[in-house]
């Protein structure tokens, strides 16, 4: 891991202070850029994400990186909003993503028990075994603040329930995403970046 | 953790890695002289707690624009709580989840049984300047929410600090009226006030501080004790 140079791609969200300081944490230095070639460069990249997907979206449009990010072959891991801009498209904002990912995003049904956004923290399901879920257990609790997710689908790994199930944690090929906050999940959420940055 | 006296930022940060070793599921920084006094937050230290914590947590206490709230909230905090200042301006709440989000926005609400109602408090971080609103806690409950609040705790001033249990008939009234997540505050002492809040009122979190400042309880026996009674709470 101590080999990892990791690029976070500046999105704009507010939570890219805690990620940074969620790698900082464990020891590895992070460029935070939009600058393609430094994209390019790094063996791990990460997209953040918070906000409207439309809004994230029209930034990564703006800034040039729609190509780039597709066109990368190094692990990436998108996060939160960051995992939905993956995706072929977004319910929010009715907004076309970057299709790394099969499926569409939707927005969690609310009810009278279950608010949306869903805030907290719930419980990974999954029956797989793959080096980013290593040291993790089905039952550990990793925590969420989200309105929209993905179905289930052929993407995905691992699973959380607030009504509905929804794909928690997604890859195809080289390209990861979790729905929660890392960053925020205490002890799971730093096994599961610490086993990101040793994919390769 | 809900500061009564002064402390050193120092002791904040021992405090905060203590509860985050011991498993507590989020954080609250209250800054009660902050409103009082016409001061904003200190906010040289939310980006310290950022650093160190790896749960989330909310700040509180004299934020009183979009432009407080966005400094917090670009040091690393998840959430901030605004309550007094919302008093005095309920516009605020409405600017604040159209900007950041309702996820980001908690409001805090002091409240008491006043004769067979219940009535908001402000300024209570200064006994000298509390005061009554005249405002009825049920009717600002519910102009929170329209408002775009995404979570309320609610503070049962008479129980606070007396650890002899949550005030469990408001809460359940105020529940009743309430859609977002409520978080129960004021007068944890022993597990079983826990147990009964959850199960009775029906609230989504429980807060508490003196009775873990002082080492009365501990959050992994609490935690034990809550999981052993059936109520589901993150190991």
């Amino acid at each position: 891991m101590s080999a990892a140079r990791l690029a976070i791609i500046d999105s704009g969200g507010a939570n890219i202070a805690s990620l940074r300081y969620a790698i900082e944490r464990l020891g590895i230095e992070s460029d935070l850029t939009t600058d393609p070639a430094r994209l390019a460069a790094a063996t791990h990249v990460i997209l953040p994400g918070v906000g409207a997907a439309a809004d994230c979206m029209a930034r990564l449009r703006s800034a040039g990186l729609v190509d780039t990010i597709r066109a990368l072959e190094q692990p990436v891991l998108g996060v939160c909003v960051g995992m939905q801009l993956l995706f072929e498209s977004s319910e929010e904002g009715d907004v076309t993503c970057l299709g790394l990912l099969p499926g569409k995003v939707r927005r969690l049904a609310s009810d009278a028990q279950r608010p949306v956004p869903h805030m907290g923290w719930n419980q990974l399901e999954f029956d797989v075994r793959v080096p980013l879920l290593a040291g993790i257990e089905p039952g550990d609790y990793v925590y969420y603040v989200h309105s929209y997710a993905a179905p289930p689908g052929a993407a995905t790994l691992a699973t959380s329930s607030y009504g509905e199930r929804f794909s928690a944690i997604v890859q195809h090929g080289n390209v990861y995403g979790v729905q929660f906050h890392p960053e925020r999940s205490a002890r799971v959420g730093a096994q599961l970046l610490r086993n990101f940055l040793e994919l390769s | 953790m809900r500061f009564r006296d002064h402390v050193v930022v120092g002791d904040i940060l021992e405090l905060a890695a203590r509860y985050r070793d011991e498993g507590a599921d989020e954080l609250v920084f209250y800054d009660i002289t902050a409103s009082p006094d016409g001061r904003s937050v200190d906010r040289t230290w939310v980006r310290r707690v950022a650093r160190l914590l790896d749960i989330p947590f909310c700040v509180a206490g004299g934020i009183r624009s979009v432009a407080d709230a966005e400094a917090v909230l670009g040091e690393g905090a998840e959430k901030i709580s605004v309550n007094s200042p919302a008093l005095a301006d309920p516009e605020l709440i409405s600017r604040l989840s159209e900007r950041f989000g309702a996820q980001c926005v908690v409001v805090g609400i002091d409240s008491q049984t006043v004769g067979d109602d219940y009535q908001v408090y402000q300024y209570t971080g200064d006994p000298q300047r509390t005061r009554s609103t005249a405002r009825r806690t049920l009717d600002w409950v519910r102009e929170v929410q329209e408002r775009g609040a995404g979570e309320i705790v609610l503070n049962c001033m008479a129980s606070d600090g007396v650890r002899r249990g949550y005030d469990i008939a408001q809460l359940t009234a105020v529940r009743e009226v309430c859609r977002v997540p409520l978080i129960a505050s004021g007068g944890a002492g022993a597990v079983e006030h826990f147990t009964e809040v959850f199960q009775a009122a029906r609230v989504d979190g429980a807060l508490a501080a003196s009775v873990f400042h002082s080492g009365a309880l501990s959050i992994p026996a609490l935690k034990r004790e809550l999981r052993a009674q059936g109520i589901e709470i993150r190991t």
